[in-house]
């Protein structure tokens, strides 16, 4: 319940009933009196929604039609449509529960969009927490949305705001006031617009390709026609590493999505996983040229800055904490593949795993307080959640295939990872971090694989 | 008269037909002994040539079993050299879950493999490091090296050449066999060697 601290904004009265009471009587039976007075503190500050809690229940929220302003076909059928990109995000968290219009006992659309308008008791009658209303201009092909939150039970507008753009910017425009939403109900801005790269074959080639944080905008990013694998996107999503084989070797290519430049990691031996330093043009790798994997700081242009690790047998898969100053990475240095902590600064390395004997891909959450991880045991490959400071392991994913790969949202409220779990071949799925929601991302032909989420652009 | 006419008349016919008698005679005993004396020569002759042409037949077709024997030989032999050069492309060497480690049987391989690279001292070759798809793919690619790297230097301290060995590791991604049967995973945690 630590996690609870960091987060600015009040509770409702509803959310505090509803979540925080039951969790506190819980540590209370428990005689967690500890637990009590840090979570009252902490309580006090509590979001809307907190997306790290694992007793997460689904906030309901009611999504009216969209008010055609000018009424003409074209409106109302834009109206329509930015209504089901609104919704499909708003599911896409996990945290909410768009409604079934059915139930709607008005209809804003008709009697009005703005807070004087709205009948409250209609929508918390109906269980309704939070309300969306949509208005829109059409006008030869401009198109302004007026869109507005509200907490039905505070009768209270959280975010009202209005976007003006092509018809062909709809989906950007919805995006962008979810991200705001996201940004009002959890004090993190949410996933959508972030976006997702991956591996997927093309005749049988693994070849790169990205997409939209909903698995839309499918973008073919490498034509090796080789094995390319293991993609990471830089901080500001201006730039990509991966590894390709197409000049023999496994060799890391340094790739700038908007300019054509780059570097390429051609040491002898093997150059593979590739991460990239938060906020920095920088990156972390393991390297073999020495005779051992070690992983190293390199940088844009592929040159070592330093070695990280320095143990004999297989160091591998770095990945940075949020703030750049540790790295965490699997090492076979005790004799199985485990899980370690390095500091960059004062060089001490913490195991982070104990229990299994392969726990290998490595994820820090953007809050740095947690590890995702792959635990393989009796032929079960699944992902866990490690809290740092106490250690307990949680398993997010049972009996559905083997689950691999995986990679924090940047709000840290989900998980991305590869799962065989239809049909035993390797697909792309999201989940939230408590292991709900868990649903395949892409429809794709061949195998996908290795997904990294990016940050969101700012 | 007309008698005399007769007697001659017969005398000329016994005369003539003497004659006729003898001139047949002596000309068929000439023509035989002709005949005779020309066949033996040739038989003779023919005798020669067929002894000769027996002699050229009999060295030619020792000629030809020399020669078929040699390219069957030669045959064999290459047969020999392909079917150990097969061998070694062929047979691969299997480790345990996540091992690198050599098994006996590995190391009875690896030194058949030593022994046909210093016959064959001007092959390069390079160990490919496979590993079965339990693991992830980046752990996978770090054991499929040290798998590659475990067989080189076991092949160094046979007497092979460094210079002579590459490696590299294909991790998960080039299986053998695509099922998900332990027999499938045992198969593909492999070290495969390509003759370049």
């Amino acid at each position: 319940m630590v996690s609870f601290a960091g987060n600015k904004r009040y509770c409702p009265y509803n959310m505090f009933n509803k979540v925080i009471l039951p969790i506190l009587y819980c540590f209370l039976g428990m005689g967690g009196i500890l637990f009590f007075s840090i979570s009252i503190s902490s309580a006090r500050e509590y979001d809307y929604i907190n997306v790290s809690n694992p007793f997460l229940k689904k906030t309901p929220i009611a999504v009216t039609e969209f008010k055609a302003f000018n009424g003409h076909d074209t409106e109302v059928k834009e109206g329509k449509t930015a209504r089901y990109i609104l919704k499909e995000a708003l599911d896409f968290t996990g945290y909410l529960k768009t409604m079934n219009s059915v139930a709607f006992l008005s209809n804003p659309a008709e009697s009005g969009i703005q807070l004087g308008q709205i009948n409250f008791r209609d929508w918390t009658g109906i269980g309704a927490e939070l309300l969306i209303t949509g208005g829109i201009i059409e006008n030869q092909g401009k198109v302004t949305l007026k869109l507005r939150l509200f907490d039905t039970f505070k009768t209270k507008l959280l975010v009202g705001k209005v976007y003006t753009g092509s018809r062909s910017q709809i989906r950007q425009m919805i995006h962008l006031f979810c991200s705001e939403i996201s940004y009002k109900l959890t004090g993190r801005g949410g996933v959508f617009n972030s976006k997702i790269a991956f591996v997927s074959t093309v005749k049988g080639k693994k070849e790169i390709f990205t997409c939209d944080f909903d698995g839309q905008n499918i973008q073919q990013i490498t034509s090796h026609k080789s094995i390319s694998l293991s993609p990471s996107w830089s901080s500001d999503r201006k730039w990509l590493a991966y590894v390709s084989y197409a000049r023999g070797n496994p060799q890391i290519f340094i790739k700038n999505l908007k300019e054509n430049r780059g570097a390429i990691v051609n040491y002898k031996g093997m150059n593979i996983s590739p991460d990239w330093m938060p906020g920095q043009l920088k990156l972390a790798a393991a390297l073999s040229f020495s005779g051992d994997q070690e992983i190293y700081l390199l940088t844009v242009k592929g040159k070592i800055i330093k070695r990280i690790t320095k143990s004999w047998g297989i160091d591998v898969s770095p990945k940075f904490s949020p703030d750049g100053k540790k790295i965490v990475f699997t090492s076979k240095r005790t004799g199985t593949p485990q899980i370690y902590i390095k500091d960059l600064e004062s060089e001490r390395v913490q195991r982070l795993t104990f229990k299994g004997f392969n726990n290998t891909s490595a994820a820090w959450s953007p809050d740095g307080r947690k590890i995702a991880y792959v635990g393989i045991e009796k032929n079960n490959i699944d992902i866990f959640v490690i809290n740092i400071d106490s250690g307990v392991p949680v398993q997010l994913t049972m009996n559905a295939g083997d689950n691999e790969d995986p990679s924090w949202s940047p709000d840290g409220s989900m998980l991305t990872f590869t799962s065989t779990r239809e049909g035993g071949i390797p697909r792309i799925f999201v989940m939230t971090v408590s292991g709900t929601d868990q649903r395949r991302l892409l429809r794709l032909k061949g195998k996908q694989t290795q997904p990294d989420w990016s940050m969101s652009k700012n | 008269m007309k008698n005399r006419a007769w007697i001659n008349l017969v005398m000329v016919v016994l005369v003539a037909g003497l004659f006729l008698t003898v001139s047949c005679a002596k000309k068929t005993v000439v023509s035989d002994a002709t005949t005779i004396e020309d066949q033996a020569k040739a038989e003779a002759d023919a005798k020669v040539k067929a002894a000769a042409d027996a002699k050229a037949e009999a060295a030619r077709i020792a000629q030809q079993n020399l020669e078929d024997q040699m390219a069957s030989e030669k045959a064999l032999k290459e047969a020999k050299v392909m079917a150990a050069r097969k061998r070694f492309e062929n047979q691969d060497i299997h480790f345990e879950y996540d091992s690198s480690e050599l098994s006996s049987m590995s190391k009875m391989v690896l030194k058949e493999k030593a022994a046909w690279l210093k016959t064959n001292y001007s092959v390069v070759v390079t160990i490919e490091g496979h590993c079965d798809e339990r693991g992830t793919t980046e752990y996978n690619l770090a054991l499929g090296e040290r798998r590659a790297s475990t067989a080189k230097s076991y092949l160094i301290n046979l007497g092979v050449a460094a210079s002579r060995l590459d490696t590299i590791s294909y991790g998960e991604e080039q299986p053998k066999d695509s099922g998900k049967t332990e027999s499938a995973y045992r198969e593909n945690r492999r070290d495969h060697f390509v003759i370049d």
